[in-house]
């Protein structure tokens, strides 16, 4: 009887705050979607702002964070994949691969604004790209790197073992090995987590920050040695130091919201892609 | 009857541990070799020897000779793809690729350059049925392997391996994670295979070694104690240790 | 295919791959290189601005300040030698902001040429005196004794009080009310996340059923990948007036705010990591535990937690470490006063917040650039030190 009771009240109470944090949370994002959707519209979407950042449309930051998103990844994608690649499946253990992990994995965590620090000094300073999508990217590039990498890694290692060993027992080469068997089962989880990563690339504030973003630049960027203005920066901005910051509360709202709805479409493709190729790809 | 296999002074350290000790024995042409002997003696490391799938891991030294028709595979410059090639492996967890039948059938040529279509077709086919899975699997070799049976998994695997016309074919205990039935149509297979194929087969069922292999060598802590014909091993063996393990194992 | 042409795209081909980590290994290096090389670089700095020169009366038996003794004195906190260890004489300060207490414009003469000798002057007649110029206006032999300064101390850095980079006319660099900001707002997110992650972490991995966790699970994290900027936004139009409110205090921009955020951000880290720990638990020893009579909660607590106890602390201090590390949402809603904390319902500032603040407006090379810096090398240390105890915690899991 005793004992019973005091499930009774422990799980009552774990649900009741269970509730109330997904109530919570989910309240955060309804906030954010009603007010956002009224602020939203075509024009919002395809216009540059105007009066001092209280009307007309966020297109240039919209098209900024594009362009910082795709800038970072083309150039952390390929190298974090094919790092990841070597360092998998090339690169014996030994104590140089501890010492990489080491480092790569410490990279991985450490705060947004130490490489907003990082690529100010170097890229924008010491390299004199000055404020530019290249500065920005770079260090969004770099950010997100060692979590490429370790993505990549932790994707292939969860291919087995055994299926490497079958393919080499057949007379297969290392490389063949690796772009028959061991990549093919490994990409969707690789592509899971590019998808993810370019979801965080474009919610970024603190690096590009005095890297890229522009606090006002109604025009859309020509080159990579352009500064813009970029989503999560505007956002900001609105909200903390426009010209009115009461009268730019409805831009702010549809702002936060298209951001939201940005990284809603990434992780439900990261998922679909996880559910779709972890149904066709059963491994024991 | 020709050698196929010539091992002498075999002898392989992981790291520090001396896991096969002065190994010397030859395997006949077309004959089945039983490798029997208690979990962890070594013959799992002897049989990955003999196609150096023990060069995949870390920290192996490897000194003594193996002559596979008269050539010393462990020989500086020799073409150890080409090895793993021409001798086929069976694993005791069947290890189907998560792609088609007909794909992984296909592998071990495509690999090896083979870009023929029919020639491929052909091949898989005639393996297929060598392994009796034809019958089971004709109308949906686009399915994927991973959807069979464990046992056909297994029969796969063979199938797999059959594929690129092997010399000889290493079978490291193929029906321990399989049920009777499907082990039983192994064991036959095996006995097809034979008229064509050296195999080494490693096995911890002493029936099955008595039923399919003419020669048997027992392995004790990295030794090999004793070989010779099955029959002569399993009903009146030399050394008291096969003697012992031998009559454990039966009783 | 010619097997000579297979080879030799196969090599290229690991060469292309070999070459990747290798720049991927030296960035990673080069990042952490330069990190340091710029933080560190602040120990070989004096505090003083560049070209600036502090000066006493010769008979002044004070020859050495510090850089909080000089700030003090500037600020007149400090008023009589005596409290530096002098004569116990009043402290007349001449520099740019007093001078005209001492002497008319018609005195300096034009472009302050007589300045120089004026300073001398002062320097010679006062016996309390002292003055601090840069170099263009000091005189070329000045009648006084020059005082020393050090360059920074690490020591004095981590335990100054006072965070004021760019006062005159020595930076105040102490860290401590930074650090202690870092830390209250941080704790404060953990001691709000924690009991509530872990409760939904067990709620869900326990008691849910597999419906209802699979559809809280994608929300949860849904909430990991939203950007801080949208937690500060929240966090500054509604719980910002509601502390505000609640607590009628002044501005609602306290570290109770920061606290607040950082927890609702820190949740789906500690909720996520803790549930996939607790799953781990092997259905023997649940199925053991409940055979004996125990019921469910009972087996939670004596047989799953202690499992899972690793994994769930590996989800706690990840969560710290997220908390520690984020810039703008508490940029947004902590007020960044980097005064030394003393309440929870007072503006604070964090370290990252201070980097994201100041860095806009540093120049380039100087003192407070470099004492920017050495505050990432201090984010990156907690960093290393949370990813070593993670990496420790996981392992003793491992050699149970
Ligand atoms: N990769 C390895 N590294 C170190 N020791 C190994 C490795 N593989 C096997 N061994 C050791 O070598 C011995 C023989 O193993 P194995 O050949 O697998 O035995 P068997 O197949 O007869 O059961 C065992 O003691 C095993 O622990
Ligand atoms: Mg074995």
């Amino acid at each position: 009887m005793n004992k019973k009771v005091s499930e009774a009240i422990a799980f009552g109470i774990f649900r009741v705050l269970s509730f109330l944090l997904v109530g919570v949370l989910a309240l955060i994002l309804l906030f954010i979607i009603v007010r956002g959707v009224e602020a939203i519209s075509w024009d919002f979407l395809t216009k540059m702002p105007s009066d001092g950042m209280t009307s007309g449309g966020i297109l240039p930051a919209i098209v900024g964070t594009l362009c910082l998103m795709f800038g970072s990844i083309v150039f952390a994608f390929p190298i974090g994949v094919l790092s990841g690649i070597y360092l998998n499946e090339y690169l014996k253990e030994s104590k140089l691969k501890r010492f990489l992990r080491l480092m790569t994995n410490n990279l991985a965590g450490i705060p947004s604004i130490v490489f907003g620090l990082f690529g100010m000094a170097l890229f924008v300073n010491k390299l004199n790209f000055g404020d530019s999508i290249l500065a920005g990217s770079l260090t969004l590039g770099l950010m997100v790197l060692p979590v490429i990498i370790r993505t990549t890694e932790e994707a292939l290692k969860m291919v087995p073992n055994s299926l490497r060993v079958a393919s080499y027992a057949l007379g297969a080469t290392r490389l063949q090995t690796v772009f028959r068997i061991v990549l093919p089962i490994g990409m969707p989880n690789v592509l899971t987590g590019l998808i993810l990563s370019m979801g965080r690339v474009s919610g970024e504030t603190a690096p590009i920050l005095f890297t890229v973003a522009a606090y006002f630049l109604p025009k859309l960027p020509t080159s990579i040695f352009d500064q813009t203005m970029a989503l999560p920066y505007h956002l900001y901005v609105l909200v903390t130091s426009g010209t009115n910051i009461e009268a730019s509360r409805p831009m702010a709202y549809g702002t936060a919201l298209v951001l939201v709805i940005m990284v809603l479409i990434f992780n439900l493709s990261a998922n679909l892609l996880r559910r779709k190729f972890s149904k066709k790809v059963k491994l024991k | 009857m020709a050698k196929k296999v010539e091992v002498s002074n075999l002898n392989l350290r992981y790291g520090d541990f001396h896991a096969l000790k002065n190994i010397n024995l030859s395997i006949e042409e077309r004959s089945v070799t039983a490798l029997i002997g208690p979990s962890g003696c070594g013959k799992s490391t002897f049989i990955r020897c003999l196609n150096r799938m023990n060069d995949l891991v870390d920290h192996v030294t490897i000194d003594g000779s193996v002559l596979l028709e008269g050539e010393d595979i462990y020989r500086k410059g020799i073409d150890i793809d080409n090895l793993r090639y021409r001798v086929g492996m069976v694993f005791q967890k069947p290890n189907p690729f998560p792609k088609s039948i007909f794909e992984n059938v296909a592998y071990g040529l495509r690999v090896n350059g083979v870009k023929d279509k029919s020639f491929i077709e052909n091949k898989v086919r005639e393996s297929l049925v060598k392994t009796a899975l034809w019958d089971e699997v004709k109308d949906d070799l686009k399915k994927s392997a991973i959807d069979l049976s464990g046992g056909q998994q297994q029969r796969l695997c063979i199938a797999r391996s059959l594929a690129v016309e092997p010399t000889m074919l290493l079978m490291d205990e193929p029906t321990s994670a399989l049920d009777p039935i499907s082990t039983a149509k192994i064991e036959d297979l095996i006995f097809e295979l034979k008229k064509q194929y050296t195999i080494v087969i490693v096995t911890h069922n002493m029936q099955q070694a008595a039923r399919v292999s003419d020669v048997t060598a027992f392995f004790y802590i990295g030794e090999l104690i004793e070989t010779d014909t099955t029959s002569k091993i399993f009903t009146n063996p030399k050394q008291e240790k096969t003697q012992n393990y031998i009559t454990g194992r039966f009783g | 295919m010619n097997k000579v042409v297979r080879k030799y795209i196969e090599n290229s081909v690991v060469s292309v791959l070999f070459t990747s980590s290798l720049v991927t290994t030296i960035t990673v290096i080069f990042i952490t290189f330069f990190l340091f090389y710029e933080g560190m670089g602040l120990f070989r700095e004096k505090p003083l601005e560049a070209d600036f020169i502090i000066a006493v009366n010769k008979s002044n038996t004070v020859k050495k300040l510090d850089n909080q003794q000089i700030g003090a004195v500037f600020n007149q906190d400090i008023t009589n030698w005596k409290e530096l260890g002098g004569d116990s004489l009043p402290i007349e300060i001449l520099s740019l902001y007093t001078i005209e207490n001492y002497y008319s414009e018609e005195d300096l003469g034009e472009d302050f040429s007589l300045l120089p000798q004026k300073i001398n002057e002062f320097l010679e007649q006062t016996p309390g005196a002292i003055v601090c110029f840069t170099k263009a206006f000091m005189p070329e032999k000045i009648h006084g004794d020059e005082i020393h300064i050090d360059n920074i101390e690490l020591l004095q850095f981590l335990k100054g009080k006072s965070w004021l980079p760019t006062s005159q006319p020595v930076a105040q660099l102490g860290i401590l009310p930074l650090i202690l900001g870092t830390l209250w707002v941080s704790l404060g997110a953990i001691l709000i996340a924690l009991p509530l992650g872990v409760a939904s972490a067990i709620y869900m991995a326990e008691v849910a059923k597999p419906k209802l966790r699979n559809l809280l699970k994608p929300v949860i994290e849904l909430l990991s990948g939203i950007p801080s900027v949208v937690y500060g936004f929240f966090g500054l139009i509604i719980i910002v007036p509601f502390i505000q409110q609640l607590f009628n205090v002044p501005v609602g921009e306290t570290a109770l705010a920061g606290s607040i955020v950082l927890a609702i951000m820190a949740l789906p880290t500690i909720i996520t990591i803790s549930e996939d720990a607790i799953r781990t638990t092997p259905l023997a020893l649940r199925e053991a535990s409940l055979a004996l009579g125990a019921t469910r909660w009972q087996t939670v607590l004596r047989v799953v937690i202690p499992y899972s106890k690793s994994g769930i602390s590996a989800g706690i201090i990840l969560g710290i470490g997220r908390a520690i590390g984020e810039t703008m949402a508490v940029l947004m809603v902590t007020g960044n006063a980097g005064t030394m904390p003393t309440s929870f319902l007072q503006p604070v500032r964090t370290i990252p917040a201070t980097i994201a603040a100041e860095l806009g407006e540093v120049p380039m090379g100087g003192v407070h650039y470099k004492a920017l810096f050495m505050l990432g090398i201090i984010l990156f240390l907690i960093n290393m030190i949370i990813n070593i105890s993670v990496e420790y915690i996981k392992k003793g899991r491992v050699g149970r």
